[in-house]
C-alpha cells in the first residue's frame, strides 16, 4: 500500500522535539522524531507508557496539551508547515482534514449533547454538508460501523450507549468530514477483548473504505499488527526502529524490539494435581460461594475451585466477570453470603476481621498497580520489614538481615534499595517490592491480581519468571487473576474461566487450550489478538462479520 | 506634590496614590525578604523560595513579623495593654504615635498586644477544632460503614447552621468567657475540618497499600498514624491555614460585636468597635486594628494559595 | 423523569429533616441555659409568687418535649412567642426587619452575581496571565478583610470625606426606592466586595475544572472555535457548578449581613439578633437563628436540586 511517491506524502515530521513543563522547568518528552505518512496508509506507533506516542499523535495535528510545547523540528501536513501556522489556521484543519479518536470515548463525548449533534458539528461548521445531509451521512456511517439501530442510536446521549458502541460512534464522528488523516489514540485499550474485536474490525474496514491515512497509537503489539501497514517502535521519546508490519514482526533489527517480541516465549512445564489417593488436600478450597455488594445484585453465583500446593490456578474472564470479587471473598474483605472457603481443609471465618493472625499470614496478595500497592511515604525497608516484624516479631539486626534476604530473593541489591522510597523505583522494581512484602509474611498461598498487566512486556516476563522460581523453591500456591491469555499460557497449571459471576469451565491448562471448548471459553480464547497480521482477517472469515464480539457470546 | 493638600481636595485620588505607594513598598520589601531567605536557607529551602511568587514571600514575611510582635509584645510595646496614660482619644504625639483610645490607653501598645491575644486565641481555637476534626475525620474514613455515615450526617447538620449565627446563639447561652469562646469555635469548625480530612483520607483509604495493611491485621491506630497520615499531610496543612483565616475573622467579628474577647484584654476586633466613633471625624485610628486583622489574613491566604498551587502542580 | 422527581423529593425530605434537627438543637441549647429563665427576666428581687406566675405564663412548668412541640407548632405558623424584654410579639419585631435584610441581601446579590460570574469565567479563560494573577491577589485580599474593615473604609472615604453617601443606613417603610437604594448603597457595596471575591474564585475553579475534561479537548481537536467550545460544550455542563457557587455565596451573604448591619446601623434582622444576644432575649434569638438556618438550608437545597435538574445523565435516563 505504501508508495515512495513524494506527491503521496501526506504527513512529514522531521526532528520533532516536544517539551513538558514540570517542577518549574521544561523537560524533554520527545527528542527528535522523523515520521512519514502517505495517503491511505496506516502507521502504528507502539511503545511503553512514557514513550511519547500520544504526544506525537497530537503534534501531528499541530496540537500540544497544556504544559507542553513543540520546541523544535517541523510538522508538514499536505505541504503545510503546522508548527509555524497561526492558531486560527490550524483550527480549520482539525475536524475537517485531520481528526482524532480518543482513548476514552465515554469521557470524550460531551454528556450534554446527543451523539448525532456532536457528529454533525464539524461538517456543518465547515459548510461541508447541511445539517440534514450530515445526519443522513452519520446514520450511514453508523451502519457501516455495524452499530445497532443506526437510524436511532445517534439520538441517544453518550451515557445511554455502551463503551464499545461509543468508541465506534467516535470513529464515525472522526469520519464526518472525510478527513485525510485520523489519529487513533489507544481506541480499544479500555475495552474487553470480545468488544475490542468488533471495534478493531470496524475501524479497519472504514479506514480502508475511505482510503484514509491513520496513525494508530497503542501499546499492544498484537493489535497494531492487525491494523497497521507500517510500525514505528518508540522508547522514551526516541525512535527505536521502523519497518512494514510483516518485516517488523518476522525480522526486527533492534534488541529492544526483539525483546518485545520474544516475551511471549516463556513457558514452564505444566504441573499436575496430586492423585486422589495421595490424600493431599488443597491449600485453598473455594466451595460454592455467592457474594453481593451491599443489598445489590449477586456478583458471584456458586463459585467453586481448588488450589493445590505448588500449583498455579489462573482465573480468567472479562471485567465484571467476578474474578476480583472471588479474590476479595478469599481474603475476607467481602464475606460471601453463601458457601465456605477452606484453608488446608480448615474452614476460614468469612470476614478477615475474625481471622487469626496466622490465618491472615498464610494468604498474601500482590496487586495490579504497584503505584497504589506501595505506600509512597514509607521506606522500602519498612514496607518489607513490617510484615516480618508484625508476624514473626523480628526486630533490630535480625529484621535487617531478613529484609536483605528478601531483597536478594527478588533480585534487588539490598544496599542500593534498602533506604529508598517507592516513587524512586521503576514499575517492575515496585512490583518486585510488592512480591517481597508478600513473601515477608512467609505465606503458603498468594493471590496475584493482574500483576503483570500494568507492566511493559519485558518487565512483565521478568516478574513471571521470578514468581515461577519462587513457587518452585518455596512451594507456594498461586491464584493468578488475569485477562491476558498469554500470561495464562506461560504460567498456569489449571484454568478457571468466569463469566458474569459464574464459573463457566475449569480444568488443566492443556485441556482448556484444546478444543472443544465451552462456547464462551472459545469466544474468549479466540478474541485475544495474536501477533499474526492476518489473525483478524481470518477470524472475521471464521465468525462472519455480523457474528463477532458481543453478538457471538449469546 | 504635597500629599496632605491632595488628600483634602481629592480624597479618592489620594487613596490611590497612597495605596500605590504602599503596594510598591510591599513589593520591594517582599523582594528583598525573598532574596534574604534564598541566601540564608539551606539547600532545599533556598530552591523552594527561589521559585516562590512575591505574594508568598510577602505572606511569610508578615507572618514572621506578627509572630515576633506577639511573642515579644511586652518588650516591644512601650506601655502595657491596660495602662491609662492620657485622656480619652488623645491625638498622636511623640509618646504615643498612634494616639490614645477611648480610655486614654496607648493605641500602639494595644495593637502590639493584640498580636498576642487575637492571634493567640484564634490559634488555640483553630488547633482544637483541627485536632477534633482531623481525628474524627481520619477515624471515619478508616472505619467506614455506619460510624462514618453517622459522623458525616452530624457534621452536615452542624454545618447547615451559619457559623456566625451558631456562635451567637451559643454565646448568648453560655456567656462570653474566653474558654467558652474557644470551645464554641472548636465545635463549629471541627465539622469543616472533619469533612476535608475525611475526603483526603478517603482518597488514601481506597489504596491497595491500605488494603494490604488491613489484611495483615494492623489496627486502626497503626493505619492512621503510619499509612494514612503521611499521605494526607500536605492538604491538611493548607487546610489549617484556611481554617485559621476563617476562625480569626469569626473571632474578630464576634469581638467587634462585643461578644468575643472581653476587655480589658487588648484585641483588634474590640478595638475597632471601641474606637468606631472616630470614623465620623474622618480619623483612620479605628481602621488600624482592622487593617492588622486583614493584613495577617491576607498573608496566611497568600501562603496557603502558594502551597495549594505547589501541591496541585506537583501532582500533574 | 420519574427518577429525577424521586431524587428531588428525597433531597427535599432530607432538607426538612435537617431543619427539624436544627430546631431541636436550637431549642435544647436554650434549655441548657443555667438558672431559671423567669428569674433572668424578672431580676433578683422578684418574689417567689411573681416568679411562679411568670413561669406559668411562659409555660415553663410543662415538660421539655411538650414545650418544644408547642414552640415548633407556633414556629410553623409564624408565631415565635413573646420577647422576654419588651413583651412584644417576636413575629412583629422580626417581620419588618427581615424584609429590610432581604432587601439589602437582594440589592447586593443583584450587583454581585452577574459581575462575579462574568469575571470568574474571564479569569478562568485567561488563566495564568497577568490579569489572572492580579485578580487572584485582589480577590484573596478582599476575602481576607473583615466586613467591618471594608465597611469603615467605605464610610471614611465615600461618606465622611466626600459626603456622597450617608454613613448610617437608616431606612423607613415610606421611603422612595431611590432613597432606599442610596441609603443602603454602602452596606450593599461592602457585601458586594466580599461576595464577588468569593464567588469569582469559586467560579474560576469550577470552570477550570470543567475545561480540563476530555470532551473539551475533543471539541478543540474537532476544530471547534474557542467561543463555541465555551458556549456549546462548556456552558451546558457548567450550570451545576455555577448554581452551586451562587447558592453558596448567597448563603454567605446571609451571614455577612449581620456584621454589615451593625456597622451601618441598618435595622435588619442581624442587628436585632446581636441586640437580643446581649440582652439574652431568647425567644428572639431562637427565632432569628431558625430563620437564618432555614434560609441557609433552603439555598443549599436549591443548589442541589438545580444540579440534579441540569444533569443530563439524570434528565435522560437510560
Amino acid at each position: 500500500m505504501s508508495t515512495e511517491n513524494e506527491n503521496d506524502l501526506l504527513l512529514k515530521i522531521r526532528d520533532l522535539k516536544i517539551e513538558g513543563y514540570s517542577d518549574e522547568e521544561w523537560v524533554g518528552i520527545v527528542h527528535g522524531i522523523d515520521l512519514d505518512l502517505h495517503r491511505g496508509e496506516v502507521l502504528g506507533l507502539i511503545g511503553e507508557s512514557g514513550a511519547g506516542k500520544s504526544t506525537i499523535g497530537l503534534a501531528a495535528m499541530g496540537f500540544t496539551r497544556d504544559g507542553c510545547r513543540i520546541s523544535g523540528g517541523s510538522v508538514q501536513f499536505d505541504g503545510m508547515e503546522l508548527t509555524s501556522k497561526p492558531k486560527s489556521e490550524l483550527r480549520k484543519l482539525r475536524g475537517s482534514r485531520i481528526a482524532y479518536v480518543a482513548q476514552s470515548a465515554a469521557a470524550s463525548f460531551n454528556p450534554a449533547h446527543k451523539l448525532i449533534d456532536q457528529h454533525t458539528e464539524s461538517p456543518v461548521h465547515y459548510n461541508i454538508k447541511s445539517l440534514s445531509e450530515s445526519q443522513a451521512d452519520a446514520m450511514e456511517l453508523y451502519e457501516k460501523l455495524r452499530l445497532p439501530n443506526p437510524k436511532e442510536i445517534g439520538f441517544r446521549y453518550p451515557h445511554q450507549v455502551s463503551g464499545g458502541q461509543l468508541q465506534r460512534a467516535m470513529t464515525a464522528m472522526a469520519m464526518a468530514c472525510r478527513p485525510d488523516l485520523i489519529i487513533f489514540d489507544e481506541p480499544t485499550t479500555a475495552l474487553d477483548v470480545t468488544t475490542q474485536i468488533e471495534v478493531l474490525a470496524a475501524i479497519r474496514d472504514i479506514v480502508e473504505q475511505f482510503n484514509t491515512a491513520a496513525i494508530y497509537i497503542t501499546h499492544d503489539l498484537a493489535v497494531v499488527a492487525q491494523m497497521a501497514d507500517r510500525i514505528k517502535v518508540l522508547l522514551k521519546g526516541n525512535e527505536v526502529e521502523e519497518a512494514d508490519t510483516a518485516t517488523m514482526l518476522s525480522a526486527p533489527k533492534e534488541d529492544y524490539t526483539k525483546s518485545l517480541w520474544a516475551v511471549r516465549s516463556f513457558r514452564r512445564p505444566e504441573k499436575q494435581r496430586p492423585t486422589a489417593d495421595s490424600g493431599e488436600i488443597p491449600v485453598v478450597s473455594v466451595d460454592g460461594i455467592d457474594a453481593a455488594y451491599g443489598k445489590g445484585l449477586k456478583v458471584l453465583d456458586d463459585v467453586s475451585f481448588d488450589i493445590y500446593a505448588g500449583m498455579t490456578v489462573a482465573v480468567v474472564g472479562e471485567s465484571g466477570s467476578g474474578k476480583s470479587t472471588t479474590a476479595r471473598c478469599i481474603t475476607g474483605l467481602l464475606p460471601p453470603s453463601k458457601g465456605v472457603i477452606r484453608f488446608n481443609g480448615e474452614e476460614l471465618p468469612p470476614s478477615y476481621k475474625k481471622r487469626t493472625t496466622d490465618q491472615l499470614r498464610q494468604a498474601q496478595m500482590i496487586y495490579q498497580m504497584a503505584d497504589t500497592a506501595l505506600n509512597p511515604r514509607i521506606k522500602i525497608c519498612d514496607i518489607i520489614g513490617r510484615p516480618a516484624q508484625f508476624y514473626s516479631g523480628l526486630d533490630g539486626a535480625k529484621l535487617k538481615t531478613r529484609v536483605e534476604e528478601l531483597l536478594d530473593l527478588i533480585e534487588l541489591e539490598p544496599a542500593q534499595y534498602y533506604n529508598r522510597y517507592p516513587p524512586e523505583l521503576s514499575g517492575g522494581q515496585k512490583q518486585r517490592i510488592g512480591i517481597a512484602r508478600a513473601l515477608a509474611a512467609e505465606p503458603s498461598f498468594i493471590i496475584c491480581d493482574e500483576v503483570t498487566s500494568a507492566l511493559d512486556q519485558l518487565v512483565a516476563e521478568g516478574i513471571l519468571r521470578l514468581l515461577d522460581r519462587l513457587q518452585n523453591t518455596l512451594g507456594l500456591a498461586y491464584m493468578f487473576i488475569t485477562h491476558d491469555l498469554a500470561t495464562v499460557r506461560s504460567i498456569a497449571d489449571e484454568v478457571v474461566v468466569m463469566k458474569e459471576g459464574r464459573v463457566v469451565e475449569q480444568g488443566p491448562k492443556t485441556e482448556m487450550f484444546t478444543p472443544p471448548h465451552h462456547a464462551y471459553t472459545d469466544l474468549l480464547l479466540s478474541s485475544v489478538p495474536e501477533m499474526d497480521p492476518d489473525w483478524l482477517t481470518q477470524l472475521l472469515e471464521q465468525r462472519g462479520v455480523d457474528n463477532i464480539g458481543e453478538a457471538a457470546g449469546n | 506634590m504635597d500629599i496632605s493638600a491632595l488628600s483634602e481636595s481629592y480624597p479618592i485620588a489620594s487613596i490611590f496614590v497612597k495605596g500605590f505607594a504602599l503596594i510598591l513598598v510591599a513589593i520591594i520589601a517582599s523582594w528583598i525578604f525573598r532574596a534574604l531567605l534564598v541566601a540564608v536557607l539551606p539547600g532545599e529551602g533556598a530552591k523552594v523560595m527561589r521559585t516562590a511568587p512575591l505574594t508568598a514571600a510577602f505572606g511569610i514575611m508578615i507572618i514572621l513579623l506578627y509572630a515576633i510582635a506577639g511573642i515579644f509584645a511586652p518588650w516591644i510595646a512601650p506601655y502595657s495593654e491596660s495602662e491609662v496614660i492620657s485622656s480619652a482619644f488623645a491625638p498622636a504625639d511623640e509618646n504615643m504615635w498612634l494616639g490614645a483610645d477611648q480610655l486614654g490607653r496607648d493605641l500602639y501598645s494595644r495593637v502590639i498586644f493584640g498580636a498576642r491575644n487575637s492571634v493567640g486565641i484564634a490559634l488555640i481555637a483553630t488547633s482544637l477544632a483541627f485536632f477534633i476534626g482531623a481525628m474524627t475525620g481520619l477515624i471515619a474514613a478508616t472505619k467506614g460503614g455506619w460510624i462514618d455515615q453517622a459522623m458525616a450526617r452530624s457534621a452536615d447538620v452542624i454545618m447547615s447552621i451559619p457559623s456566625l449565627i451558631f456562635s451567637l446563639l451559643l454565646l448568648s447561652i453560655f456567656g462570653t468567657s474566653m474558654i467558652v469562646l474557644i470551645l464554641i469555635i472548636a465545635v463549629i469548625y471541627a465539622p469543616r475540618v472533619f469533612r476535608l480530612t475525611r475526603a483526603v483520607a478517603g482518597d488514601v483509604v481506597v489504596m491497595d497499600y491500605i488494603e494490604a495493611a488491613r489484611l495483615r491485621g494492623e489496627g486502626l491506630w497503626y493505619l492512621i498514624r503510619k499509612e494514612i497520615l503521611p499521605n494526607s499531610k500536605a492538604p491538611l496543612i493548607a487546610e489549617f491555614g484556611l481554617e485559621f483565616c476563617f476562625v480569626f475573622l469569626l473571632i474578630a467579628g464576634l469581638s467587634f460585636l462585643g461578644l468575643g474577647i472581653q476587655p480589658p484584654t487588648a484585641d483588634w476586633g474590640s478595638m475597632v468597635r471601641e474606637n468606631a466613633t472616630l470614623i465620623s471625624f474622618g480619623e483612620v485610628t479605628p481602621l488600624i486594628p482592622a487593617a492588622a486583622i486583614s493584613l495577617l489574613t491576607v498573608a496566611v491566604n497568600f501562603v496557603v494559595d502558594w502551597m495549594l498551587y505547589r501541591s496541585s502542580g506537583l501532582k500533574e | 423523569m420519574g427518577d429525577v422527581l424521586a431524587i428531588v423529593a428525597k433531597r427535599l425530605g432530607l432538607g426538612l429533616f435537617t431543619l427539624l434537627i436544627i430546631s431541636v438543637l436550637i431549642f435544647i441549647a436554650v434549655e441548657l441555659l443555667p438558672g431559671d429563665i423567669a428569674q433572668a427576666v424578672l431580676g433578683q428581687q422578684a418574689t417567689e409568687s411573681t416568679l411562679a406566675a411568670k413561669r406559668a405564663e411562659l409555660g415553663l412548668n410543662d415538660p421539655a418535649p411538650v414545650r418544644y412541640f408547642n414552640w415548633l407548632k407556633g414556629a410553623v405558623v409564624g408565631d415565635f412567642g413573646k420577647s422576654l424584654v419588651s413583651s412584644e410579639s417576636v413575629t412583629d419585631a422580626i417581620t419588618p426587619r427581615f424584609k429590610n435584610t432581604l432587601f439589602l441581601a437582594l440589592f447586593a446579590a443583584v450587583i454581585a452575581v452577574p459581575i462575579a460570574i462574568t469575571l470568574g469565567v474571564l479569569v478562568a479563560l485567561f488563566r495564568n496571565t497577568l490579569f489572572d494573577r492580579v485578580a487572584n491577589v485582589l480577590t484573596l485580599t478582599s476575602i481576607s478583610c473583615p466586613e467591618f474593615f471594608l465597611g469603615y473604609i467605605l464610610i471614611l472615604y465615600l461618606s465622611v470625606q466626600t459626603g456622597w453617601f450617608p454613613s448610617i443606613a437608616k431606612v423607613s417603610p415610606d421611603m422612595s426606592l431611590f432613597d432606599r437604594l442610596h441609603r443602603t448603597f454602602l452596606p450593599a457595596l461592602t457585601l458586594v466586595l466580599i461576595v464577588v471575591a468569593h464567588m469569582m474564585r469559586m467560579t474560576r475553579a469550577a470552570i477550570i475544572n470543567l475545561l480540563a475534561s476530555p470532551y473539551i479537548e475533543m471539541a478543540r481537536l474537532k476544530g471547534t472555535p474557542a467561543w463555541k467550545v465555551i458556549v456549546k460544550h462548556a456552558l451546558p455542563n457548567s450550570w451545576a457548578p455555577i448554581i452551586n457557587v451562587v447558592a453558596l455565596n448567597l448563603a454567605f451573604l446571609i451571614t455577612g449581613v449581620v456584621l454589615v448591619e451593625v456597622v451601618f446601623v441598618y435595622p435588619g434582622i442581624g442587628q436585632l439578633l446581636v441586640d437580643s444576644v446581649s440582652k439574652r432575649d431568647f425567644p428572639i434569638v431562637q427565632a432569628c437563628c431558625l430563620i437564618f438556618a432555614a434560609t441557609f438550608i433552603l439555598l443549599n437545597l436549591a443548589a442541589d436540586i438545580g444540579s440534579i435538574l441540569t444533569n443530563p445523565r439524570l434528565r435522560h435516563p437510560k
